[in-house]
């Protein structure tokens, strides 16, 4: 299974990694290579075995909605790269959507 | 008084008999480390002051008879649990200035169990690697071999607990990232049931895979550890209700009636020899001890284990990994005014090589078209590898394997082909797919090549439990240890 430099610079956009020409190269060849290593998953039979997402009985963990202390919003705001009073600083969202939606 | 290459047991006796007072052991260490680091390169963050603080305060508790196991005693975070106060990076450019406004709880636990924080230990990016070579930062050597990697991802801790600049640490194991550098350093290390341990506030590699674990000198310290760190959080809810026992109950010096079964799956291509001779040396021993031996004993998936490790971790890791936007915390690409490129040249910029393939294969596996193909088959296989194991649990008490096919390896020696890499793990991995328990303990030396020196390079064996069958493998890792001895040697560094 090969993947092309189309499909990976796909990838990329969809994880939002901005990638070098040589990196989508590279990413190409060796995304390719594990890809090829796994596909011999596809020879274990498993028919009418169910998935697992984890390897613990418990489910649904439910807890009281009760208030409890919390961080400040100093401190939680303290490692944010732009912030302006008390809110995080984000570059605007909605003129720069149509160039790079998918 | 030389206090290098303690336990967290002999460190203890000479607190309670007030041979040693907490700020001098600290003192000690702290020396040590700056004679040691620039050799091995374990710590990303030296918290001098801080330690000194915390060892007077544990003077005075232990002065009012107030001493617990761990009271006084140096210990070493690894650099992906959080820290109130003290930077945590994840060895990434990404986190290189995180200063975290709360303490994970396996830390907020050994605090209250008075440990002395001499730091936080350096790891593969995001905990993603098997050498720590992908640390952003820079790179950690083996204590045994300078020249050779420590293993990963835990291993700074590792590598500070074999030369003597800590008592103990803590590790992450999401593939391996305890049991390995344990293994490639020569002490014990334990991954503890999915859910024993709470990670609130460890960064999030691979959700359904990662626990935090104890990296020590002797089994007796491990239980120590997990006495302090087990039990239930309500702030983590995968956290488990079960009870947590004393694990030092536990260490008993013979195996009478416990039935050991051998897997051949883990007996893999490619191993090496000194391996091979010393886990069957290791299960000589344990013969002997008294416990039953069964080398009829298969799991015939574990062959796929890579593969389903190398499709739902990194397809867990795109996932928790999306967070890293540059807008919350965290590097930030400050030269554009528009948000999407500012959030593709962030990550771009602020992830390290090896952290972006993983991003970008479990994107794959998670995108249309593929995702039947990749991640759910991939959730089946392993639905079939934790049966294997709960079908080897109704005849066996514990599985004993190599932890890794292979002794250290160079530093750079498998940079450049990442499959190579991941072979490292081949023996781990299945262990956290399953979620089941499993422990590293020193099994020998691989004295036989030419290129070593001394000692020869460590070789670890791994023994694998029953899901919260944690006192069960300390029971024979306990027993294996008092008999084969191999805890006593000492890296010099």
């Amino acid at each position: 299974m090969k993947l092309s430099r189309e499909e990976v610079l796909h990838i990329a956009i969809l994880a939002r990694v901005g990638v070098t020409d040589e990196e989508v190269d590279r990413l190409s060849e060796q995304l390719s290579n594990i890809l090829e290593n796994f596909g011999a998953l596809q020879q274990v039979d498993t028919t009418g075995v169910p998935p697992t997402a984890q390897s613990i009985a418990l489910q649904n963990v439910l807890r009281d909605d009760a208030v409890a202390p919390s961080l400040t919003t100093k401190e939680v705001l303290a490692n944010a790269p732009q912030r302006e009073e008390d809110f995080i600083r984000v570059r605007a969202v909605l003129e720069q959507y149509s160039q790079y939606a998918l | 008084m030389n206090v290098d290459y303690l336990t967290i047991h002999e460190a203890h006796e000479l607190l309670r008999t007030k041979q040693i007072s907490s700020v001098e052991l600290t003192r000690s260490y702290l020396e040590r480390i700056q004679q040691i680091e620039p050799k091995v390169h374990a710590f990303v963050t030296i918290t001098g002051d801080l330690a000194l603080e915390q060892a007077k305060e544990s003077d005075e508790r232990i002065a009012k008879g107030d001493i617990g196991p761990l009271t006084g005693v140096p210990g070493l975070i690894k650099d992906n649990m959080c820290t109130r106060g003290v930077r945590t990076t994840c060895s990434s450019k990404m986190l290189q200035n995180f200063v975290p406004p709360y303490d994970a709880t396996v830390v907020e636990r050994l605090r209250a169990s008075g440990m002395i924080m001499l730091g936080k230990s350096n790891m593969d990016e995001f905990a993603m690697g098997s050498s720590t070579e992908n640390s952003a930062l820079f790179v950690t050597h083996n204590p045994w071999d300078l020249s050779r990697v420590p293993g990963g991802s835990s291993g700074g801790s590792a590598a500070a607990v074999a030369a003597g600049e800590t008592v103990y640490a803590l590790g992450s194991d999401t593939g391996g990232s305890i049991r390995q550098p344990a293994s490639f350093c020569s002490i014990v290390g334990l991954k503890p049931t999915y859910g024993r341990v709470s990670r609130y506030g460890l960064v999030a590699f691979a959700s359904s895979l990662d626990q935090i674990g104890p990296l020590t000198r002797d089994v007796t310290d491990c239980a120590l550890v997990m006495n302090a760190i087990s039990g239930y959080d309500p702030r983590d809810s995968t956290s488990s209700p079960n009870p947590v026992p004393d694990f030092t109950k536990c260490l008993k010096p013979n195996l009478e009636g416990v039935r050991l079964g051998v897997p051949q799956e883990y007996f893999v291509q490619g191993m090496q020899p000194e391996v091979d001779n010393a886990i069957r040396a290791g299960v000589k021993i344990l013969e002997e001890l008294g416990a039953t031996v069964s080398w009829e004993v298969s799991l015939p998936h574990t062959r796929y284990a890579l593969a389903v490790y190398y499709i739902i971790a990194p397809s867990e890791a795109s996932a928790n990994l999306a967070r890293y936007d540059g807008v919350k915390y965290g590097y930030s690409y400050a030269e554009t005014d528009s948000m999407w490129e500012a959030m593709e040249k962030t990550r771009q910029h602020g992830f390290g090589p090896e952290v972006k393939r993983r991003i970008m294969l479990g994107t794959y596996a998670l995108s249309a078209g593929y995702y039947d193909a990749y991640y759910l088959k991939a959730q089946k296989v392993r639905t079939i590898i934790r049966q294997e194991f709960d079908n080897a649990f109704k005849q066996f008490d514990a599985l004993i394997t190599p932890t890794s096919p292979t002794v250290p390896f160079r530093i750079g020696e498998k940079t450049a082909a990442p499959l190579q890499m991941y072979l490292s793990d081949v023996c781990t991995l299945p262990i956290n797919i399953a979620g089941v328990p499993a422990i590293s303990i020193p099994a020998g030396f691989a004295s036989s090549r030419a290129e070593s020196r001394g000692d020869g390079l460590p070789i670890g064996m791994q023994i694998i439990g029953k899901p919260f069958g944690e006192e069960t493998i300390l029971q024979v890792a306990y027993a294996y240890e008092q008999a084969a001895g191999w805890w006593k040697r000492r890296a010099v560094v």
